[in-house]
């Protein structure tokens, strides 16, 4: 099936889901990583549990903060 | 080399202003050009901690400003947020949370009556100042 991983239309497996997305796609520290599906956003406890499924939109969004505090 | 229009300094700055006491934060976006990057917009986006120590860049508003630079052939390249009281240079806490190397963290002083703006490279906890260019156009 296809799907849109971060802009770009991607060829994927049947029943990916978004952990092995994340995987295949060698995101970098998954966990400060943001997913959303057709821009809703998929918690990262929900990632393994969500099956992609032809013709999603899928972005990563890495986790953008900081601050003062500690300088 | 990072290069940022007058105009877009002013944004920026007027959007630290009217965020204080807290951080104020955003994305740049634009084109690389013989290794120098050329910040063609910003976006002002919303710190979801509202706090004058920490920022963290609302992921909606995010994904937005995303699209918008993929609609208009623009890269990403960095992000920026502002110190209200502090030196324009990355905290331990930018530093531990700046994921990618290929962005330039962009740092906004407030503390001073003439606020300093600086652009920096980090990398496995470490922080390299960018040659940063103001240009009028």
């Amino acid at each position: 099936m296809f799907i849109t991983v971060t802009g770009e239309k991607k060829e994927v497996k049947d029943g990916i889901t978004i952990g092995e997305l994340l995987a295949q796609e060698k995101v970098q520290t998954p966990e400060y990583v943001t997913v959303s599906v057709n821009d809703e956003f998929v918690e990262g406890e929900g990632r393994d549990a969500t099956v992609l499924k032809d013709g999603d939109s899928v972005e990563f969004l890495y986790f953008m903060g900081g601050g003062a505090a500690w300088l | 080399m990072i290069s940022l229009a007058r105009s877009d300094f002013e944004k920026i700055l007027d959007h630290a202003k009217k965020g204080l006491p807290a951080e104020a934060c955003g994305l740049i976006a634009g084109t690389k050009e013989n290794g120098d990057k050329i910040i063609r917009k910003v976006y002002l986006l919303t710190n979801t901690d509202h706090s004058r120590e920490h920022f963290t860049i609302d992921p909606k508003e995010q994904l937005a400003a995303i699209k918008d630079m993929r609609a208009n052939s623009l890269a990403p390249l960095g992000n920026w947020h502002s110190h209200p009281e502090s030196p324009s240079r990355p905290s331990e806490e930018d530093k531990r949370l700046a994921y990618d190397p290929s962005a330039s963290y962009m740092i906004l002083s407030l503390m001073d009556e003439t606020p300093v703006l600086n652009s920096f490279h980090i990398e496995n906890g470490e922080s390299s100042k960018e040659e940063l260019v103001i240009r009028d156009e």
